[in-house]
Formats: structure tokens, sequence, C-alpha cells
């Protein structure tokens, strides 16, 4: 019955089989198999990359909960955590972007409620193709919208994120979402099974056959018969989710709940099986007890069912009246489905009868876990090879043309303003959001205390193609560096680990690679990872996407109204570069944009420095020493320069910056200097009278720093070496970056 | 019994997303595709064999709530 | 005196409105739960926004039928000051409280983002401390705020001086650039005949604190208590 082809349909090799039968003791029931292949799937048990993973930095004083539950969580003061993670849901992006978007979104959400957390905040890290690509503005427009219906609709503001486009990525759309909650420290609740004979409950939408094979699914590549897989996309129901949310919380204010978890990937298989797992104990369900919305559902499809909008928790003895009391007010009915056991299985019944048994075990700490090979990329070697010289015969650039260059790196739609993007979700429910969408990190108040949580998400698939372990480290650098210019100390991290096929030695590598950079990045910066997602497989007839680590970090505001955006204030401020351009021009998007390629070496990251820069930031902020902070990144300190600039009202800004003495031509120098994206460099903006105290404690904290021009004016006049390079009016270059990625969507119907 | 409801917006009622939809097959090359309306269909199984009462029903569930009146106007099969 | 904000399933600011109305203005609030048949002696009821029932079929369309909206009608019956915010007022005019209807925005697109507005009535229980032509900057955030009524509605609507509110640029003039979401007339808000409902789309209660951005909302419920304390408006729940 169980042959080589179920097996194939069930994303299992023959040796795990081998394996399954040895747990057991004897051959597995479909069902058995069906459970088994979801929670062996890579999504689900990450075989091939826990090895790795557990080299990651978890622990520290602020650490609340580390990687292991539904979310992680820190101590931010006053007895109240932070509970966050972030997560993917790309495959399914790519076959329905509307809902896979928007599925994704409750799924992250439902992973900090279940903690015990309002969720607060939502940031999310998206990756298309060329926008030129009518098939790639379809993605992205199902994408943003999936994100923006789900989002708004329950409520929860979403307050930043980035949006990157590489072709790499057309076949293989990344949509990872991140979601904040807050809690009270000491109510932090896990999804965990205990106490033999409490009641398991079944809580929110019915199950019917959507998503089956859906964790399968996000363990493979894609391939002509992806159309097919087509079922294996839910529709998400925010108006659900939000019921949900509300019970669940009012739900948790009782104590009356030993554990809860949320149902997500694999379904009840997972929440079952984890719980039971956690909490050392077994589980015990009746599948004819699930509320079902399908008629004629076997167990199989019961137990592997992906229906969204599903909970479910572990009530203590006695208290069960109560609880269903609370879900009934939401007009929710919680369905009693079954009970902690004290032999460690996951048993499933039908109507009685036993359809499954598998110890709990087997499925979660005994999955396989892989040493796969590795081996260094080919394409590595000559890739890394940049011979800027050669460059310099194309670069054209005389005069003040480096303007132009200026103004088609803001209008390109890496760069240029995602206004289009973020004016679709509602960025201010619930009144905390401090720091508006495209203003530098995310930014909301906690009203009780007076502080703010700063929040950030950065990847960058190009460095870390040309260096995955140095280009990890740099995302991390980046994200803290974000928080750092709101004026918070960053506390901790989650990742999103994008990548492609794992069996081939090459992506192994670039995986593991990148795990090593992000280890040694959190530990330098203290932002130890409290969680996060890893997703595979993500090809396309056999093309993988650019390795590409995401990274979410959080980070703490003293006070709430010391936040620093990346806007100029005021004219005649004077304008600091904090940290030192070398002039690195590998893997930039100046290199992309003007010459077509994405060759060199990433910019260098010396993270002792990286971590004084960040440090000194949050003084000044809390000093209230800067009027504004904006971190170099894609394009340079031209485009940072000129971001200082926008939503000012036209404030300008009269920089000089040295040379670069290196030995190359001079054109080439010129363009390092303004648009080369060297690591942990700050433009800050200062009062007069405040200069000379910013300057010392740069000083003081080893950071460099250099004074290197004036706001005002009308235009945007950057000189290298004494001679003006860039004069735009502030105008020309707001409206260039104004219209990036707007001038492919706008089409006013009326 | 079975009643279908079709509800459409009334005629003087502008209709962004038809038109957006519109706009959306003209560029994929259906220049014959003059004009298009959105509406909305609902499928009703109703605790009734006689027609006349399904419709009745239909008629009042449609009055209540299904259309409004201000935007939408409706009309109902029985099978 | 209270403020009492009822909450629908699916109502999403609710707690924005309460935080405007008890820590910002120092005022008493209530939640008032949809199936609840009383309300709590509320002074002023807010109806908050949000997606009531996912704004499935249409929004505000299931909402109105909550149990609570009898008390509701009644209110507004006697007189009583009702403020319906966004999803609020989508609720209002499915009620029949407010006349005309929602349509999708003209962009297809949710859009969240600050707009001016222009008060054009005073007479009004949140109006009444605002100045003449007085414009606030205020946030929307919607996907369906294209307010529609027929023609011979509209004309009436001007004649009662029924338009509260209309969308205008930062310096107060109505052009079709400043019209966010293609309304008719520009309108942003509205009052029943009566002046004592009033309806609008954009978050007064996101706009108390000039710390997100704007602190012009703050008027609208400033109006409230002062039209309570001046005994302008006497029912009671």
């Amino acid at each position: 019955m169980i042959d080589s082809k179920v097996l194939e349909r069930h994303g299992l090799k023959p040796d795990e089989y081998d394996r399954i039968v040895a747990f057991m003791g004897r051959e597995p029931n479909l069902t058995e198999l069906g459970i088994f292949s979801v929670m062996w799937s890579e999504h689900c048990s990450y075989k091939s990359s826990r090895v790795h993973l557990k080299t990651l930095p978890t622990g520290g004083p602020q650490v609340l909960q580390g990687p292991g539950e539904n979310a992680g969580a820190v101590d931010i003061g006053d007895g109240l955590a932070a509970v966050f993670k972030i997560e993917s849901h790309n495959h399914p992006s790519f076959i329905e972007p509307y809902q896979g978007a928007a599925t994704g979104v409750g799924g992250i959400i439902r992973d900090i409620f279940t903690m015990g957390a309002r969720p607060i905040a939502l940031l999310n890290s998206l990756r298309f193709g060329s926008l030129d690509d009518a098939g790639t503005r379809r993605i992205l427009e199902g994408v943003v919208a999936g994100i923006a219906g789900y989002g708004n609709s329950i409520g929860i503001p979403t307050v930043g994120g980035e949006i990157a486009f590489e072709p790499c990525y057309a076949g293989n759309p990344l949509v990872n979402v991140f979601c904040l909650g807050i809690a009270k420290a000491t109510d932090i609740i896990k999804g965990v099974a205990s106490g033999v004979g409490n009641a398991v409950y079944y809580v929110g939408a019915k199950t019917g056959r959507d998503g089956i094979h859906g964790a399968t699914m996000a363990s493979a590549e894609f391939d002509d018969k992806s159309a097919e897989k087509r079922p294996a996309v839910q529709v998400g129901d925010p108006f659900m989710e939000k019921l949900l949310l509300e019970a669940c919380l009012e739900v948790m204010k009782t104590d009356a709940l030993i554990g809860i978890q949320d149902m997500g990937a694999a379904g009840l298989t997972c929440s079952t099986t984890e719980m039971g797992s956690r909490g050392g104990a077994g589980v015990e369900i009746d599948v004819s007890l699930v509320p079902q919305r399908e008629t004629g559902m076997t167990p199989y499809e019961i137990m592997l069912s992906e229906s969204q909008e599903r909970m479910l928790l572990v009530v203590k003895r006695g208290r069960e009246a109560e609880v269903e009391r609370i879900f009934d007010k939401w007009d929710l009915h919680a369905s009693h489905i079954g009970e902690v056991t004290a032999d460690g299985m996951l048993r499933v019944k039908e109507r009685g009868a036993v359809v499954a048994e598998i110890p709990n075990g087997a499925l979660t700490d005994e999955a396989p876990l892989y040493h796969r090979p590795m081996a260094t990329p080919e394409y590595l070697a000559d890739v890394r090879k940049l011979d800027l010289d050669e460059l310099a015969a194309a670069t054209p650039e005389t005069g003040t043309s480096a303007g132009g260059t200026l103004l088609a790196l803001l209008g390109s739609p890496a760069i240029g303003s995602k206004r289009w993007v973020y004016r679709q979700y509602d960025h201010m429910v619930r009144t905390n959001t401090v720091n508006l969408p495209g203003m530098g990190a995310g930014v909301v108040r906690i009203k009780e205390t007076g502080r703010a949580l700063a929040m950030s998400v950065d990847g960058n698939g190009r460095y870390c193609y040309l260096d995955p372990r140095h280009g990890a480290m740099l995302a991390v650098a980046e994200a803290a560096r974000n928080v750092a210019c709101a004026g918070a100390k960053p506390l901790a991290a989650t990742n999103c680990l994008n990548f492609g096929n794992p069996e081939r030695p090459a992506i192994m590598w670039q995986l593991a690679q990148a795990i090593e950079g992000i280890g040694e990045a959190c530990r330098a910066l203290d932002t130890p990872i409290t969680g996060g997602n890893v997703s595979l497989y993500n090809e396309t007839d056999g093309r993988a996407i650019y390795p590409t680590p995401v990274i979410g970090i959080v980070g703490v505001l003293e006070h709430a109204d010391r936040v620093v955006t990346r806007r100029f204030q005021a004219a005649d401020d004077v304008i600091v570069l904090l940290g030192e351009g070398r002039g690195e021009l590998g893997g930039s998007e100046y290199l992309k944009m003007v010459h077509g390629i994405v060759r060199g070496v990433p910019p260098a990251l010396d993270l002792a420095a990286e971590r004084a820069l960040q440090t000194l930031l949050v003084e000044l902020a809390a000093e209230r020493l800067m009027r504004s902070a904006h971190d170099c990144s894609d394009g340079g300190l031209a485009v940072t320069l000129a971001e200082c600039c926008f939503d000012t009202d036209g404030i300008g800004a009269d920089v000089a910056i040295d040379r670069l003495a290196v030995a190359r031509a001079e054109s080439v120098n010129r363009a390092a200097a303004l648009f080369g994206e060297s690591a942990s460099r700050v433009v800050v903006s200062a009062a007069p009278e405040a200069v000379s105290e910013v300057v010392r404690r740069a000083s003081a904290a080893g950071v460099p720093s250099r004074i290197i021009g004036r706001t005002g004016g009308r235009s945007l006049r950057i000189a290298v070496g004494g001679d003006i390079a860039v004069d735009v009016t502030v105008a020309d270059a707001e409206r260039a970056w104004a219209d990036a990625v707007q001038r492919y969507f706008a089409k006013r119907v009326a | 019994m079975r009643a279908r409801v079709f509800v459409t917006l009334k005629t003087s009622v502008f209709d962004p997303q038809g038109k957006t939809i519109a706009d959306a097959l003209h560029s994929l090359g259906y220049g014959g595709v003059e004009d298009v309306r959105q509406g909305k269909y609902f499928e009703l199984d109703l605790a009734t064999s006689e027609a006349a009462q399904a419709r009745a029903m239909a008629s009042e569930v449609a009055d209540k709530l299904l259309a409004n009146p201000v935007i939408e106007s409706y009309r109902i099969e029985v099978d | 005196m209270t403020f009492g904000i009822v909450v629908f399933p699916g109502s999403n600011c609710d707690h924005d409105a309460y935080h405007a109305a008890k820590h910002v203005l120092g005022q008493d609030a209530e939640f008032i739960w949809h199936k609840d048949e009383d309300l709590k002696g509320a002074d002023v009821l807010i109806l908050p926004g949000g997606f009531s029932y996912g704004d499935y079929l249409r929004t505000g369309a299931i909402a109105r039928f909550s149990p609570i909206m009898h008390a509701v009608r009644a209110f507004a019956g006697r007189g009583g000051p009702v403020l319906g915010i966004c999803n609020g007022f989508q609720i209002l005019l499915e009620a029949g409280l407010i006349p005309g209807a929602m349509l999708r925005n003209r962009s297809v697109k949710f859009q969240c983002e600050h707009v001016h507005v222009r008060v054009e009535q005073l007479d009004t229980p949140f109006t009444a401390a605002c100045r003449s032509g007085q414009v606030l900057r205020l946030p929307i955030a919607h996907g369906e705020g294209n307010y529609f009524a027929p023609p011979d509605v509209i004309a009436r609507l001007e004649t009662n001086r029924q338009i509260v509110f209309r969308y205008t640029n930062a310096e107060g003039q109505v052009t079709d650039e400043a019209n966010p979401n293609g309304s008719a007339a520009a309108i942003a808000g509205l009052c029943n005949e009566a002046r004592n409902v009033v309806g609008l789309m954009p978050h007064p209660e996101r706009a108390c604190e000039s710390a997100l951005g704007s602190a012009d909302g703050l008027r609208v419920f400033e109006s409230a208590v002062e039209s309570i304390k001046s005994g302008a408006l006497v029912a009671r729940a």
C-alpha cells in the first residue's frame, strides 16, 4: 500500500521511511504516514538547518523566551515584554499573491497572541523581480493588497518594512512578515500540554480541505506542475482572527489555560504534537469532534488540513465552562476534542476508534537531522573580481553629471519612495505610531510607560550572493543601526532565512555561512536571536534566489518623545557624518544600475566600530543632541543626504566631502565617494550650538566624525574634493524619488 | 428550493472597480469589451418547495440585507 | 460627562477613541458591547472605526442590525449626540440615521494618510468649539469612503446645511486633487436633519496629540464636552 510513489508524494525519502518503521515498531498506516510527512518536512522540522541554527546566540539577561516557542520575548522594562517573530509565506504568495500574503500576515499574528501578547505592530520585507515585468507588477499588487486587506481589517498597524527588486526573485517572490506584541512579562503563555486529564479544546474556523500538504509544498521547488498545487493556498478570514484574538486575550486574563498554540503549518498535527512534546505529555483527540465545514473528511485530511484561524487550547480542570462562556460571548464555539494523557503519544481517534498512534518524540525531537554536504559555489571566485578601472572607461561622469546619476538612483524602485505601497496599509490604528513609514525604523509608543519600541527588518540579497557570511553580518548591522538611528537601544533579533535548495552543496554552503555571519554579528552587537523561520527551496527550474537572510531587530527608546527621524528639521543646522567612507562599490546599487553588474565584495564591516556607533546614536538621541539621523545604505552617502531633505518642505543642504585617496580613475573615485556603500556610517544633523558636544561624544566613543556641511537653501549640493559634483534642486530630487514606484501603477480611475 | 439573487449597482452610480476591470481587459487586448459593471451573486438555500414563496423570501432578504437600496438594485431567479 | 463607545465585533478604533476621551481629554469613558441593551448613562455616543463584521457584504451592513442599535436609535431620537467615525459613519448610513451610502474609493485602493477638511457648520455637538471655515488636518484610513447620494438628496443636504466637513487643501479650498476618494460634493462628514448625529470618514481620535502628527482632532471631542456642559443638549441615555 505504501510504495515509492506514495512516499514521493509525501516528500519522504526511503531512508526516512525506514526510520519511521523503526520508531513505530511496525509499518505506519496512511494517516500516520501523512502525519510524519508534515512533521518531518523541511518547513516543520528544519532538518537541513537545525545543526547550523544551534550555533546562533540565543541568551542574554534581556531574553525572556528564546527559540523553541511560537515567538520570542524580551524584557522591555516596567514588567512588560515585547513578543515578536518574523515568518515567511513565499511559495503561497507566488501561487496566489493576495491570499498567500494575507494568510502569512494571519499566521504571524497568531504566533504572537498565542503567547499572551496583544499584537501592536507589523512590518514586512518583500522581494520581487523587476517592475518592468507585468507579472511582477501583478504579484506585487496582490501581495500588498493582501497584507493590507488582512492587517487593516484586524486593526494592527503596518508601521514599516522594506521592498527590494532583483531578477532572481521573479519566479520566487519573498514575503516575510514580522509582528510584535506586548504582554506582561509574568503572563507569557507557552504552547504546552500538561496535566493528565486536562481538556484539549479547539476554537476558531471550521476545518476544511484547504492547504493539505502546504508544509510539503513549502519544502519543494516550483516547476511546471506548480499550478496543480493551487488548492494548497487558503483564504484568510481576518474577521474571524480578530474575534479569536480578542476572545483568547480575554481567556488568558483568567489564567484558566495551561497552554495554547495556533494551528499553522501542518495544522492540528503540529499543534497537538508540539504541545505534547513540550509538556512531556501525550495528547489524544477524536477527529469526529473537530468542527468541519466539508462533508466526508477523513482523519488524514482533518489532521493535515491547514485551514486558517484555528487555535488549540489546554484548559485547567474545572475551568472549562468559564472558557466556553468567554468564547460564546464572541460568537465563537470552543469544542472539547480531547485530553492530555500520560503516555507521550499522539493518539488520533475517529468516533472512539484509534486511527493513528505515534510517540510525540518521534515527530519532534527525533525528526531527521541532516548534516548536508556543503561546497563553495563555482560562481563565487569569478564574481568577486571587480575591475573598477575598466569601469572608468564606461563612466562618462564629469562635472555635475553625478547629479543625473543621483536622480536616476532616487528614481529607481529599489531606492525610491515606497509610499504607493505603505499608503495602502493602515499605519496609524491604535494611535501608537510615532514614526510614520518611510521615516526610518518603525516606532510605536507604549502608552502606559512613556517608552517606545523601534523595529526594523533588513536584508541584502546581492551582498549575500557575493559573500553570504559577510552579507548576513551586514544585514544584522543595518537592522540594528536603523533602530539605533531612531534613538533606541537594540535588544534582540529574529531572522528569516530565505534560500534555495539545500540538497545542493553550494546552497547549503550559503546557508551555513549566513548563519555563521548572523551569529558573529548578533554576539558583537548583543542582539540574541529569539526565534525565526527558515524558508528553503526558493528556486524555479533549478535557478535559486540570492541567499537572502532577513533580520528583524527590536530596540527600546526610554522616552518616546525623543524619537529621531531621517528628516532635516531646520535650515542652518550642521551636518555631521559619523563613520568613514572607503568608497566601496562592490555589490552596490550604483554598480547594478549604472553599469548593469553585480560583482565585487560587499563593504567591510568592523563590528566593534559598528557597536560603538550604535551606542553613540542612542546616547545622542537621549540627550536630544541630534535633530535627525539617517544611515547610509543603498546608493551611498549622496542618496542618504537627499533622503534627509525629503518631506521637509524643501530644506536643502550644502555638503563638502574629501576626495578618496585611492589610486584609480578620478571618475570612479568620485562615484565611489558619492555612491559607495561603506558600512557603519550615519548622517546626523544638529543645531549649531549642539555640534561641538556631538563631536566631543563621538570622539570619546571612538567613532570617526566629520562636519560635512549645513542644511538650508532649496538645493542639494555636494562637492567632492572641492569640486561641485552634485547640484540638484530638492524639488527635482524629491519628484524623482516620489514617482519611483508609483509610476508603474498610477492610473486614476476617475 | 434554491433562489439566486443578483445585486448590481444602479446605473447612475459610478463603479470604480468595474472601470478598473475594463481597463485591465483593454490592456490585455480585449478592446471589444466596452464596459464592465461589477456586482454580487448570492445563492440562498430556502426551506420551501414553492417557487412563489421562495421568490417572496428571497425578495424580503434582499430588501433587508443583501442590497443597499441607495446604490444597488437586484433581480431574483428561482429554480 | 461620559463618552460611550460602542464596540461591535471587528471594531478596532474603540480603544483609540477611549484613549482620546479619557486620557487626553480627561473625561469618563465606557465601552458598550454591541449585545448590551443599555447605554450605561453615556452623555455622548461614539460609533468607532474598524472593520465591523469584517466589512463583509458591505461595510456597516451587518452591524446596523446589532441589538445595541435599538438603544442608539432611541438615544438619537431623543436628541442625544452621536458621532460615527469611519466605520461608525458607514454604520449610521446603513442604519438610515444619515442619508446616503459609501462606495469604494475611486482609486480602488485603501488609503491611509493625512488630509485636510474644512468645518462647514458650527451648530452640531461635534463642531461647536471650532471656528467658521476652520481647516483641520486629520488622518483617513479607508477603502470605502467615496460618499454617494442621488443628486436630489445632495441638493437637500446642501440646502439644509447638513454637510459638516468637506475635503479641502491646506488652504481650505475645495479642489478635485484634495478629494482623496471621489466623494460627491467633497463630503467628508454629514449630520442628520436634527443636527445631533454626525458622521465623518476622517479619524479625529487619531489626531489628539501632536506627537502623532496633528492635534486638530481634539476640537471634535472638545466640542462635545462644551455642548453638554453648556446645556445645549439635554438628552441622556
